[in-house]
């Protein structure tokens, strides 16, 4: 079980409170999380990744284990406490503007 | 009895005002999407329960919302909310815009110019405008930034770039404005189901006479000092059009400076800015039952960007242009900073026309004796985007 952390602007657009908690079978990458995320809730799709080049959206991050992963491969293992479901991964919007 | 229901587009949010034919009392409905900047929120003239909102945001992007109740629920078309996750890829992309890309069609398309002069590919930003088919309530234009004109053909669900547009082959003399190179007009003739109009800062007017295969820029007369060639095919900063649907060939326009006129559906433009205290400024309409009368808010520019000498003022003209009035009563006339974005303004169809605007300082005003007089519906909204009108009944 994965668990992700949305921004409030992200869950209210998927009607969801709290972590996401996702089931995901093989590697548990930035990309299959974020695969199985956008097949769980599709209006989330272009939202955290660019429709076409399926690239992060420049505003948002991606931390875990007090780790800032936005610039890793999508296709990088995320830490092992990800994949066991004790620390979240979080994306976050970047501090600018209001 | 007649209802009127007003579409506010903020930068943080929607709303929606509704009053009876009176127009006295309203009804406000909102926030909508609070904290999402909801660039155009405008309803279906062939089901004017079917509402369609741009919803985005420069962290999250693009979303698309649909209402099938007049505002009071709202979904992303193709995943209603409260739906049980299903496996597999979604069913719809409602938020999806892609530059057309195929060798059929995408093939002529090219970069345009930056701000710096060099070219810069196609990237999609936003929805500016968004204009509902006049007979279908499913079929859907959606004008976009970076410019390009998008189609729906079910409810929203799924969008298709009519490239016939971009494939013109002048977009590497198209250029933003100081707001992005937004395609931010789109008015669809009622006479004639194959003939569209559409409007971009900075590239100027484009017509369609063939359903939006095929464009040509409509901008002869159109005079601009800040470009290299003041007369260029492309490359004006049209701010806004309007038209009266009873005369779908006559066109008033709002440069960026310079109010403007067509009798011949955009071939030919002439001046028409007259007594006006400055003409730049953002928006223009026509009243609904008098095609020569047609309201402009004139603004301070190139910096300022408000109303001059502190007043909001909305000039009518009652002759198609040259001679204006201004119309004061109800509005500030002293002290007053606010600006009138270009899809901030329209008018109902009741007897007598009702006019609306919205200011960047969070008011909408309505006057329902045509312009005479004025009052706020509301005062202290975010900074207003838009501004739809439906009359209902």
């Amino acid at each position: 079980m994965i668990r992700v952390i949305l921004p409030p602007h992200l869950r209210t657009l998927a009607h969801v409170r709290g972590d996401v908690e996702l089931e995901l079978a093989g590697a548990v990458t930035q990309r299959t999380v974020l695969d199985a995320l956008e097949a769980r809730y599709p209006m989330l799709r272009g939202t955290i990744r660019d429709h076409a080049t399926q690239q992060r959206r420049a505003f948002l991050r991606f931390f875990a284990c007090e780790e800032d992963l936005s610039h890793e491969s999508p296709d990088a293992p995320l830490p092992d406490a990800v994949a066991s479901g004790k620390e979240p991964f979080i994306v976050i919007g970047a501090i600018a503007g209001g | 009895m007649s209802k009127v229901r007003v579409l506010v587009g903020t930068r943080k949010g929607a709303f929606v005002l509704t009053s009876d034919g009176k127009r006295e009392k309203w009804d406000v409905s909102g926030p909508h999407f609070a904290g999402w900047e909801m660039y155009h929120i405008k309803g279906s003239p062939a089901d004017p329960n079917r509402l369609y909102a741009s919803q985005s945001s420069g962290w999250f992007g693009q979303i698309i919302q649909r209402s099938d109740d007049g505002g009071k629920t709202w979904h992303q078309p193709g995943t209603p909310p409260g739906e049980a996750p299903a496996p597999g890829p979604p069913k719809a992309a409602s938020n999806k815009f892609v530059y057309d890309a195929t060798p059929e069609t995408g093939k002529p398309l090219t970069t345009h110019q930056f701000y710096d002069g060099t070219q810069h590919p196609w990237e999609f930003k936003r929805v500016w405008h968004i204009e509902p088919s006049l007979t279908d309530p499913d079929t859907v234009y959606a004008g976009v930034e970076d410019a390009a004109l998008f189609r729906s053909t079910d409810g929203g669900e799924n969008w298709h770039e009519l490239s016939g547009l971009r494939g013109h082959g002048t977009g590497p003399r198209w250029q933003p404005g100081a707001g992005g190179m937004c395609l931010h007009t789109v008015i669809l003739d009622p006479s004639n189901p194959q003939r569209m109009y559409i409007a971009i800062s900075a590239a100027g007017a484009f017509r369609t006479d063939d359903a939006g295969q095929t464009w040509k820029p409509i901008n002869r007369g159109l005079y601009s000092q800040y470009i290299p060639d003041p007369r260029a095919e492309v490359g004006h900063c049209v701010h806004h059009v309007a038209m009266n649907p009873s005369r779908p060939g006559v066109l008033f326009m709002q440069k960026h400076w310079d109010v403007m006129r067509s009798d011949d559906g955009g071939d030919n433009w002439k001046e028409i800015s007259g007594n006006l205290p400055t003409d730049f400024g953002f928006v223009i309409d026509v009243h609904a039952h008098e095609p020569e009368t047609v309201y402009v808010v004139p603004i301070k520019s190139d910096s300022e960007h408000f109303v001059p000498d502190g007043k909001l003022r909305v000039y009518r003209s009652r002759t198609g242009g040259n001679e204006w009035e201004p119309l004061t009563k109800g509005l500030p006339q002293s002290h007053c900073y606010v600006n009138v974005l270009r899809d901030a303004m329209a008018v109902d169809s009741l007897d007598k026309c009702g006019v609306y605007f919205g200011t960047s300082g969070g008011q909408v005003y309505a006057s329902a004796d045509a312009g005479d007089s004025w009052t706020p519906i509301v005062r202290d909204l975010p900074a207003v985007l838009s501004v739809e009108v439906q009359t209902l009944g």
